[in-house]
């Protein structure tokens, strides 16, 4: 089945205090589709004037948005749930128009999950509790969790939905106003989100800009009128945000890159099975998204007993990805994000064929016809080396997985260690104890055992390493958007007798 | 000559001579991974606070090019030249309002900038 690139306005504009407005000095960005290298629509190119009115409108709105019930809240983050899923079409185009993911996985994995995301902490609310202890006989010791306030959000361009749906939430249900700001490659989804839900919030509880880094979110990561900053996105960016947090003494919440090792046992080879099957599909899971995942399996780690058997299978699996337009359901690997993305990863591509890797399929761009000729895609690629080499230990967010063989358990975790990042990770095995102790020994915050790129809401996720700090999902999570006020009551009418 | 680290392409230094002198003096930020990553970023000097976890590569168009040491230590054979294509990053780097965005095409050091380079203890 085959869709049609959606329809768009000519223009849109930020959403501050529950209203579209332009930006205050009207000018705006052409955003482009990377399907097609065609014009979506013209967005806000917001300055610190912008920034300044949304921050405004959300502080204004914290008191009262802190003051409502729990279960009013939530009743109005599964309305939010209900819009998203009651127009899953219209999110899915709109995501692979702007991103050039495949629609088969917005409609099957960034639209549906978004929608579970608001579901989730709409029931976290409604069930969570604080905690009360009596320190003695006439001292009560009470934890009231109360919102932080403001919270600034910026997210990037490989989930717009669901990066907005991961942070959104559970924010606004922990009582804070928010000022999101989507990547300037994808601003339509949040835009469109916005129209469906203008009315569900009171005004100045959501807002979102847009605009370019340096000039919107510069000035919304360093306003000295939010109280706590999140971010997705990449370390040098992580640490500027973190400098400007620094002094306005704000939290902050950092996801950054990854370079995760997906290790297979030679277990996985004992039968030719459905699970062998299975572990075939998680090799291949570095193509998932064009590889724009920062928790994209790109340093594939296989037992050398079975390296040549499975491999011959891997590479296989992987010749048969169809690329074809990223609005037919059949297509697998769309288009990059965009065209500086594209040339990135064809230039690491090159790297690793200069540093002595051998490829051992793709490797180059891959030529769609027609309209879809002036589109950002690249073969899913699988370059065979060493883990010393830059293509091993650097993020290049696109199709490419860089392999090598381990002897033993000591030296998959040596390799599996040996990067600047902790995020993610897959173990695959029939082994029992490899199972557990291959887990604990590797130094990140996800460990997928025998599945990989699974992200449920009930799951907490987040780095080790240079791949950040703080969890996002999961109820843990409401914490991070939260202060906790301890009231120390007495019930002893007799005086300390000091003074 | 003493071989460089770092080079820059006519059409980058254009760029930089222009983002100059709006914003006045400049550095580079090589930034490691994610979505935006692994590309060079500009930044008003003295916006990003650097230390002696940051490695100095060398000066291009008058501006100084600064890599994370623990990166360094994959870089370190590699010669890098800055270069800008057309396309938007979502980082803080100065020139992305431009719709350019600086880029990097890199190349293997040869034996003997390796030698002169790696051996020397001016890069540590």
């Amino acid at each position: 089945m085959s869709y049609s690139k959606p329809k768009f306005k000519e223009k849109y504009g930020n959403f501050i205090n529950g209203k579209f407005v332009a930006p205050v000095d009207g000018e705006y960005f052409d955003n482009t589709s990377p399907v097609d290298n065609s014009l979506i629509a013209k967005y806000p190119r917001s300055k610190q004037a912008d920034v300044e009115n949304a921050v405004a409108a959300a502080n204004a709105a914290k008191e009262a948005w802190g003051n409502t019930s729990a279960a009013t809240r939530a009743a109005l983050l599964n309305k939010v749930a209900d819009i998203i899923e009651a127009n899953l079409e219209e999110f899915a185009l709109v995501e692979t128009c702007d991103n050039g993911k495949p629609i088969r996985e917005t409609l099957n994995a960034d639209v549906p999950l978004s929608v579970d995301h608001w579901r989730y902490f709409a029931a976290v609310i409604r069930a969570e509790e604080g905690s009360a202890t009596e320190l003695d006989e006439n001292t009560l010791s009470m934890n009231i969790k109360e919102p932080l306030g403001v919270v600034a959000q910026i997210i990037p361009w490989n989930f717009p939905l669901l990066m907005l749906s991961w942070k959104l939430p559970p924010a606004l249900a922990a009582g804070n106003c928010v000022v999101l700001k989507p990547a300037e490659q994808t601003p339509s989804s949040a835009t469109l989100l916005m129209e469906k839900i203008a009315e569900v919030f009171p005004p100045g509880v959501v807002n979102v800009i847009h605009g370019f880094g340096p000039e919107a979110g510069k000035p919304l990561a360093s306003s000295s009128e939010v109280d706590k900053v999140a971010f997705t996105g990449e370390t040098t960016t992580g640490q500027l945000i973190m400098q400007y947090a620094s002094k306005n003494l704000n939290p902050v919440t950092m996801e950054l890159g990854g370079k995760s090792p997906n290790i297979f046992f030679n277990s996985v080879m004992d039968e030719d099975d459905a699970f062998l099957d299975k572990a075939i599909e998680g090799a291949v899971l570095f193509a998932f998204n064009q590889g724009e995942v920062c928790t994209c399996p790109s340093r594939l780690l296989v037992q050398e007993d079975i390296y040549d058997k499975f491999m011959e299978r891997v590479i296989a699996r992987t010749k048969a990805i169809v690329q074809s337009s990223p609005y037919d359901t059949a297509c697998m690997v769309g288009a990059q994000a965009s065209n500086d993305q594209f040339e990135k990863i064809l230039s690491y591509i090159k790297i690793g064929k200069e540093e002595g890797a051998k490829v051992l399929t793709g490797g180059e761009a891959c030529k769609l016809d027609g309209e879809f000729a002036n589109g950002f895609y690249v073969q899913p690629t699988i370059l065979e080396g060493h883990n010393k080499m830059r293509v091993f230990q650097e993020e290049i967010f696109g199709p490419v997985v860089c392999v090598t063989k381990f002897k033993d358990e000591a030296e998959a975790l040596e390799i599996a260690n040996d990067t600047l990042y902790g995020l993610g990770a897959g173990v695959w095995t029939r082994d029992a104890h490899q199972l557990y102790q291959i887990p604990r020994a590797i130094k990140a915050g996800r460990v997928w055992v025998n599945c990989y790129h699974a992200y449920p809401a009930h799951a907490p996720f987040g780095g080790y390493k240079k791949s950040g700090f703080g969890r996002e999902n999961h109820l843990m999570m409401m914490n991070y958007y939260r202060q906790t006020k301890n009231m120390l009551i007495s019930y002893d009418k007799n005086k300390l007798g000091f003074f | 000559m003493k071989p460089e680290r770092v080079a820059i392409t006519e059409k980058a230094a254009a760029l930089v001579k222009q983002l100059q002198e709006k914003h006045g003096e400049l550095i580079f930020h090589q930034s490691g991974g994610c979505c935006d990553g692994s590309a060079p970023m500009i930044f008003e000097k003295g916006d990003m606070y650097l230390d002696d976890s940051d490695v100095f590569l060398g000066q291009i168009a008058g501006v100084d090019y600064y890599m994370n040491k623990d990166q360094f230590e994959y870089w370190k054979h590699t010669h890098l030249t800055v270069d800008i294509t057309e396309g938007r990053g979502s980082s803080f780097s100065l020139e992305i309002p431009l719709g350019f965005r600086f880029i990097i095409q890199s190349r293997l050091l040869s034996d003997e900038e390796n030698a002169v380079l790696n051996n020397s203890s001016a890069d540590e």
